[in-house]
């Protein structure tokens, strides 16, 4: 579903962000993407989002190529692909429903489908008691939550997520993480990019792919250590 | 269409203050232009005016027999550039100026033998009433032997058709520098219109948006915000001419094709700003 073919992604001011990353992830996969801050996390989340392109190599989303997908069609890739983005970037002033909504309406779902689904989709995040409120009234958790709603408006596949239990306390944490678990036990596909470690022993049975300076060097489901 | 115009709709109620701002800054910078364009229509107008008096005399010689001015009138009248050829007779004439020379006194009143020479007075049609139009038809009248002289105020055409050059020159550079300005003022307001909502672009083409989809909204809010701005600045441009016309001098409003072109410039200012603006923040992303 997500192949990484030799990639690598360089930019002017800072060099190599990822040199030369293979990497594969299947449907229905938990996968923590892991290492240090600047290991290249980010980056690897953008390339499959297609908000980066790469400077070497392929990468390949749903059947999409990054190669051959020109710009005017990379929305296609966005409506598989969901997005729990590390800042949140929630629209302040606006209420939950209202920010999940938003993405509905912007994506095409029909006006009449558009705040029932959206109420929908914030309960299955168990945030059907704040509907209307205003997102910088929420917890840090209950953001999160709002985020997650949103990004699974189109039903993707694979849930890319950039660090999102970060800035979160131990209870919210827990509490967001069986929220992707449970969403990875639907059958989607998740991408957790973490520096938590803990966080990684505590879902053991997830895969794990570490980053180090841009290069894959640990992958459980090999159980190999790429040469670095 | 209609998600673009319903989405315009309530992007406006979202951030009313600010898009007033931005239509209140595009009529103020359209209300500039359309002043300026009273100010360049009146000075047409006055140009126009002292233009329709250019108008070339010649004058017969003693003893013209009424057929030969019939054919001079009736060949000078043939000529393209010719609006209609007059006669004034010696006594017409002299009944002109006493009329209009009152200052002479006596000198035509208690004249026994009349002095003054017949003339037939050529009018130039509207546009072509140029220096070369009035010489041909100069020349063209000298060419008969009754025709004693020739006269049009050759000085006056010259100075008079400078000036209408200058005019124009004028009018078009200064016309341009504050249309220039003007689209910078819009492009700026709309901009700052469209930065303030970087987020929602910023969003909607992270959860899969179609470009189309992100930019319409836009451009139809810079669409309204350039039309309100163009009729606020026509409703400013009507108040200082009637403020004008009570209060100073008698000004002419100008035609309605500019009034339109003044709303449709604001407008396609808008929706061009809007483009550039939201295109901008797309590549970001």
């Amino acid at each position: 579903m997500i192949q990484l073919t030799g990639v690598s992604k360089e930019f002017s001011k800072r060099g190599y962000a990822l040199e030369d990353v293979s990497l594969r992830v299947r449907t229905g996969e938990f996968v923590f993407l892991t290492g240090h801050s600047g290991s290249g996390k980010t980056t690897t989340l953008k390339l499959i989002h297609m908000a980066e392109r790469p400077s070497a190599g392929e990468v390949l989303v749903c059947g999409h190529s990054s190669a051959k997908t020109p710009e005017r069609d990379v929305w296609k890739v966005r409506r598989k692909v969901g997005y729990v983005f590390q800042d949140l970037s929630l629209l302040p002033g606006r209420s939950a429903l209202e920010n999940v909504a938003f993405a509905l309406e912007v994506t095409g779902a029909r006006n009449s489908a558009v705040l029932p689904r959206a109420q929908r989709l914030l309960s299955r995040v168990g945030l059907a008691p704040k509907l209307r409120s205003l997102v910088h009234e929420l917890s840090g958790g209950e953001q999160q939550r709002v985020a997650i709603a949103r990004a699974l408006v189109n039903d993707p596949f694979v849930l890319l997520a950039d660090e999102p239990t970060g800035n979160l306390d131990e209870h919210a944490t827990r509490s967001v993480m069986q929220l992707f678990w449970d969403i990875n036990a639907n059958g989607m596909a998740v991408v957790m990019a973490t520096h938590d470690l803990e966080l990684v022993r505590a879902y053991s049975n997830a895969r794990t792919l570490e980053l180090d300076q841009g290069r894959l060097v640990y992958d459980s489901a090999s159980h190999e250590t790429a040469p670095a | 269409m209609s998600h673009a115009i319903r989405e315009a709709i309530a992007g406006i109620r979202r951030a009313p203050v600010l898009t007033g701002l931005s239509a209140a800054m595009v009529g103020l910078a359209l209300f500039v232009v359309s002043l300026f364009s009273l100010a360049a229509f009146n000075l047409r107008v006055a140009l126009q005016e002292v233009e329709a008096r250019v108008e070339v005399v010649a004058y017969l010689r003693e003893g013209t027999t009424p057929g030969e001015i019939e054919i001079a009138r009736t060949e000078l009248a043939a000529l393209p550039e010719v609006l209609e050829v007059g006669y004034v007779s010696k006594d017409e004439a002299l009944r002109r100026a006493r009329r209009d020379l009152s200052d002479f006194g006596e000198l035509f009143v208690s004249v026994e033998v009349n002095p003054l020479p017949a003339s037939v007075e050529v009018r130039l049609r509207d546009g072509s009433r140029t220096k070369t139009a009035v010489e041909k038809i100069a020349e063209t009248a000298y060419y008969y032997p009754f025709v004693e002289d020739v006269q049009y105020g050759r000085e006056w055409v010259d100075k008079l058709f400078t000036l209408r050059r200058m005019a124009a020159f004028t009018t078009a550079v200064l016309g341009g520098a504050f249309g220039a300005v003007a689209a910078l003022i819009i492009g700026t307001a709309l901009r700052i219109a469209i930065f303030a909502r970087r987020e929602e672009i910023y969003i909607m083409r992270l959860v899969g948006a179609r470009k189309g989809f992100i930019i319409r909204p836009f451009l139809v809010e810079g669409a309204i915000a350039g039309l309100v701005g163009g009729g606020v600045a026509l409703a400013l441009t009507w108040g200082t001419y009637q403020a004008v016309e009570s209060f100073l001098f008698r000004v002419s409003w100008i035609p309605a094709s500019w009034a339109v072109a003044v709303v449709a410039a604001g407008t396609s200012f808008g929706v061009l700003s809007s483009a550039v603006a939201v295109r901008r923040h797309l590549r970001e992303v």
